[in-house]
């Protein structure tokens, strides 16, 4: 029994042995789980242990036309601080630096550490404690800044501008929210975008390509080199260059002319498409949005009634008055509805409709150049009348308009038009449906006549204006609209070289030219834009007056100059000034001699006074 | 002296010593690995902890020498004076060791610092040896049991007394040893599933399938085997467990094919089984007039008993950061930043180590301090990052080898002093590699204790030395008694 026991316990090796084999096997199982099945664990490694630190690109500059700086980069200066490295220091003097009292001192440190208004605080990461110092603000801490430790000085870069114009065309940049970094993996939180105008459309040519450097770090964040020597960090890429097709000079000029007044003026050069100045009035500086006082600013500007956010040229939508006869010309013309030598009657208005349209006095019946120097109120509403009312031509009203209407879309109208810039609105041109619906079906030429003149349910922003002034000085295409010249090294978007001819046959355009020339040199049935006339270049034009049921009518003006082979067209827009002839006009002819001549002559140096002087706000035209 | 010096070269073990000496050196270069800085000083530089670690190799290469050249009698003779010498010590140490990291466990002196805990273990092996040695002793009787029992705790109370509980933990692998000299297998039994229980219990004790709890049912599930392992093994009565185990396969049928129509608890029909079988072995226990069918169905009872006693012992008996080591290593808690980052951070280090390693002193994560304690208790971190699954495996084997040996050793001894020391010895190891890597990779609660030889340290080195080669010392004399 003894023996039996002993022998039985001495069997008990093998357990002890089994149980040594067993957790030796239990072991390699587990590491094989670990090391070579589950993969997630070389990532979060590499997540641990790289601090990959993004090497930000500058973002590319802006030129005008005439190669001058209009964007640049500054340097400037954040204060971070590492909750965790601070000592005891002297907070008095810190603020004195810094210009800010003890209690925004630590109101700004409570901020950092609450982590619901800041969720990734850690006391051993870089916090923002103040950003963008200026370079004087940046010398006093920098020499101060042993006396300080745990705070830190990071470079960055903010936009400067030239000149304190243009400001909507050019844009400004923000910090990126949650959508941007949804839609586009190129950002992360913090970075800076191009929020409006060339900075939001030219974005992804500006912006450059980041860089990475990366760099060891230890469990406290503490970095300890660089890995690799940095054999697979990527150099930052800067952002391109761009050249404006904005003439700066004429850019300002036109601001100051439009000063104390709402509205705005687009100037384009024909041939190209290029957009010389785009002005908005009211306007605002463009550098009052960098900075610290950016937030400030920005709200302030929101929250201003006359709207200096809203980019006038391509958002507002005027109905466009008398400007819009001449695409009625063309349709006319171009339907057979009228000849060149075409004569209509008026009476102080359009007799079909007992005078309504009313029109001014002048000499009739009148042909197409005599209707547009005069800018009758009764040959188009006629033109109109026989294009849809006739069953001869058309079977039926609708699809009489639908012609009408495609006609009008290939010039432009009813549509965005394309422009390289954002917040473009597309204006409204009826068609058939429109009417059906509003009119049940039984409307003719009488119950929309008032399109004939460009009112009623007409709109179009100044740039689609501008864009049929261009079409009519290139005698019957247009190129889209554009800011932007040039994009450094790299070819430009061939929508912006490619002619769009329109629907409209290009000889048709010569008796428009004529009747805009004749506005303005006068003709035997009169010229209703001879304001716009200048001693020694041809210029064209056409007035208008946009109805404006909210207070005094807009004052319009629309033309090109030389009359051959022209080098600019012009649409002016003042809101509320009345008639165009009386700010629209001599405006336009300010801007045309400023940029075909760089000066404006002795002559029109009172005319010039008297416009920047004139105030037409809401509160003065009400 | 019969005895002739140079004999001990040709009777120590060299197998043995061979799997030390690849084990120091592996342990050597994985502190390199850990401690190594990018601006770093040169490997051998004594201010340097690799330096620091080859001059503990160096002086435990002395202590080898002395303890060979020691005459074996030697442990025998002074065993218990050792004992009380380094019981004394255990006692001083609770009074005078300064506060270091919340433990009470290291005697400062001047330039040295020792930890005694460490030296405990041998002499506790070797008193525990003689004691067991003793003529007449008889570990059934409860008089030499409890005194053996009071060999062993005592030390591990004055170390719990030093709030080093890893430490004091590693006496519990004495009942591997007392397993082997007879000890009831019940003890062990007990001791192996009230954990596993516990941990699977509460690992579990919040999933359900369907209505039913899976932690109750995968517990009373081990229950039912094991109890007809038991009723097989200890009784060789095959047909109870074919009764048995056909009650439950029937009755989980049953249970099926109900729970097609009607959701079934099938934890409790799992507890309902365990009754009934606990009833029917308490029949046959009265029938057979036999005992341990008895005691098979109250072992039964108590592991329910136990189960539903978990989450009692488990919210109002243990502390908060003792149930948050236990969750956060069962998984139950997801804190990576918190008690779970050093578990979080060594599997990541592991982790990414693949297959094959990042190479020696390419490690990331470790050298860059991620690892909390990468060279002393979270070693194997460096082992499994720079070497790889390949590297980590081979070490792993290694020490199975050189535990395997040791029980095989013990095995060839010729008296009980020799085999109760060896199986001492191969059941500490055990422990600290089971607990360790345990800890390391995972699948353990955090309890800091060292990987013997791979971990830093001169206290630890100096004492697992001295426990291995007092036994090879014993083993090489076996002849001459």
């Amino acid at each position: 029994m003894e023996n039996n026991t002993k022998y039985e316990f001495e069997n008990r090796r093998y357990v002890l042995g089994g149980a040594v084999i067993l957790l030796i096997i239990i072991f390699i199982i587990r590491l094989f789980i670990l090391q070579v099945v589950d993969n997630d664990y070389k990532a979060w490694a590499d997540s641990n242990a790289f601090l990959k630190k993004t090497l930000y690109p500058s973002r590319g500059m802006m030129y005008d036309r005439n190669g001058k700086l209009l964007v640049y980069n500054q340097p400037a200066y954040d204060v971070m601080l590492i909750m965790r490295e601070i000592q005891p220091f002297d907070t008095l003097d810190f603020c004195e630096v810094l210009g800010i009292t003890k209690e925004q001192f630590l109101k700004r440190i409570a901020d950092i550490k609450n982590r619901r208004l800041n969720p990734g605080y850690s006391s051993y990461v870089p916090q923002v404690f103040m950003n963008q110092l200026s370079a004087q603000e940046y010398g006093v801490l920098q020499e101060k800044l042993y006396k300080f430790p745990g705070f830190y000085i990071q470079n960055r870069t903010i936009r400067q501008y030239e000149y304190p114009n243009a400001a909507l065309v050019l844009g400004n940049i923000g910090e990126v929210n949650r959508k941007d970094i949804e839609n586009d993996s190129y950002y992360t939180q913090g970075d800076y975008s191009g929020r409006t105008g060339i900075e939001q459309s030219y974005e992804k040519y500006l912006r450059g390509v980041k860089g990475v450097e990366i760099l060891l770090r230890d469990a406290h964040g503490r970095i300890k080199g660089r890995y690799e020597e940095g054999r697979h960090d990527i150099q930052p890429e800067s952002g391109k260059n761009l050249k404006l097709s904005l003439d700066m000079e004429l850019q300002a000029y036109g601001e100051k002319l439009m000063q104390n007044k709402l509205g705005g003026i687009v100037m384009i050069e024909p041939e190209t498409g290029e957009v010389l100045c785009m002005v908005s009035a009211p306007t605002y500086d463009p550098s009052i949005l960098i900075g610290r006082q950016r937030g400030k600013n920005y709200v302030a500007l929101q929250k201003d009634p006359l709207k200096p956010l809203f980019n006038r040229p391509l958002m507002a939508q005027y109905p466009p008055g008398s400007t819009f006869k001449p695409t009625q010309g063309l349709i006319f013309l171009q339907e057979g509805v009228i000849t060149p030598e075409t004569q209509y009657t008026c009476a102080h208005g359009y007799t079909f409709r007992g005078g309504k349209p009313a029109c001014h006095g002048h000499p009739s019946p009148l042909n197409l150049v005599g209707a547009l120097a005069t800018s009758c109120n009764s040959f188009f509403p006629w033109g109109l009348h026989d294009m849809i009312d006739s069953r001869k031509r058309y079977p039926t009203v609708q699809e009489a308009f639908e012609v009408w209407k495609n006609h009008m879309v290939s010039m432009g109208y009813g549509y965005k038009l394309g422009i390289d810039l954002p917040g473009e609105k597309r204006g409204f041109i009826p068609n058939s449906k429109f009417y059906d619906k509003v009119y049940r079906g039984r409307w003719n030429s009488s119950t929309v006549i008032s399109i004939a003149i460009g009112q009623g349910e007409i709109l179009a922003t100044p740039l689609q204006i501008c864009n049929l002034a261009a079409t009519v000085a290139n005698r019957g295409y247009y190129v889209t609209p554009h800011v932007v010249k040039e994009i450094q090294d790299t070819p430009l978007d061939t929508l912006y070289s490619q002619r769009h001819y329109t629907s409209v046959d290009t000889h048709y355009y010569n008796y428009i030219a004529e009747g805009m020339r004749g506005a303005v040199t006068g003709t035997a049935y009169g010229g209703t834009c001879r304001g716009a006339a200048l001693p020694d270049i041809e210029v064209c034009g056409k007035t208008g007056t946009s109805e404006n049921p909210h207070g005094k009518d807009h004052s319009i003006f629309m033309g090109f100059a030389p009359y051959q082979k022209p080098k600019v067209a012009i649409a002016v827009f003042v809101e509320n000034a009345g008639f165009g002839a009386t700010y629209a006009v001599p405006i336009g002819k300010l801007m045309l001699e400023k940029y075909l001549k760089r000066e404006i002559s002795e002559a029109n140096k009172p005319t010039e006074e008297y416009i920047m002087n004139a105030v037409i706000l809401p509160n003065n035209a009400l | 002296m019969r005895y002739r010096k140079t004999e001990i070269w040709r009777s120590v073990d060299w197998v043995t010593i061979l799997l030390y000496l690849i084990m120091v050196i592996a342990g050597w270069f994985s502190i390199c690995g850990a401690s190594y800085e990018f601006d770093n000083v040169g490997l051998f530089d004594p201010s340097g902890r690799p330096g620091m670690q080859m001059i503990w190799i160096g002086s435990s290469l002395i202590l080898i020498f002395v303890i060979l050249m020691l005459e074996s009698d030697f442990f025998d003779i002074f065993a218990y004076l050792i004992y009380a010498f380094v019981i004394v010590l255990l006692i001083a140490t609770i009074f005078l060791a300064p506060n270091i990291k919340g433990s009470h466990s290291w005697l400062v002196l001047g330039p040295i610092r020792l930890q005694p805990a460490e030296l405990a273990k041998f002499a506790t092996a070797l008193a525990v040896a003689k004691f067991m040695n003793s003529y007449g002793f008889k570990l059934t009787t409860a008089k030499n049991f409890s005194i053996t029992l009071l060999l062993i705790f005592f030390p591990m109370v004055c170390i719990l007394l030093q709030r080093e509980t890893g430490s004091a933990l590693v006496y519990l692998a004495f009942f591997l040893m007392l397993y082997r000299e007879g000890m009831t297998g019940y003890i062990l039994l007990t001791g192996v599933c009230a954990v596993v229980f516990f941990v699977t219990g509460m690992k579990y004790s919040e999933v359900m399938v369907g209505i039913t709890p899976l932690g109750e049912l995968i517990v009373s599930c081990l229950v039912l085997l094991i109890t007809m392992g038991l009723v097989g093994s200890v009784r060789k009565d095959y047909i109870s467990v074919k009764i048995i185990f056909g009650g439950i396969v029937s009755t989980f049928l049953i249970g099926y094919v109900v729970s097609l129509f009607v959701p079934v608890n099938f934890a409790w029909i799992s507890i309902g089984l365990v009754g009934a079988a606990s009833v029917y072995l308490f029949y046959l226990s009265v029938r057979n007039w036999v005992w341990h069918y008895a005691l098979i169905a109250l072992f039964a009872l108590g592991s329910i008993g136990f189960l539903f006693s978990v989450d009692y012992v488990f919210n109002d008996i243990l502390e908060p950061h003792q149930q948050i080591r236990i969750k956060v290593s069962l998984g139950l808690e997801d804190d990576p930043s918190g008690a779970g980052y050093n578990v979080n951070q060594s599997k990541i280090a592991i982790g990414s180590g693949g297959l094959l390693g990042k190479g020696f002193l390419n490690g990331t994560q470790t050298k860059l301090k991620y690892v909390p304690e990468q060279d002393t208790d979270f070693i194997f971190c460096t082992v499994g990052e720079e070497q790889g699954f390949l590297g980590a495996s081979a070490v792993l084997i290694v020490f199975g080898l050189f535990i395997l040996r040791l029980i095989v050793l013990a095995e060839r001894q010729d008296n009980a002093f020799g085999r109760v020391y060896g199986y001492s010895v191969a059941s500490i190891f055990f422990f600290h590699l089971a607990i360790n890597v345990g800890m390391v990779t995972g699948l353990t609660p955090v309890i800091g204790i060292p990987l013997p030889f791979f971990s830093y340290g001169g206290s630890s080195l100096w004492g697992f030395t001295i426990l291995l080669f007092i036994f090879l010392r014993l083993d090489a004399s076996r002849k001459e008694r």
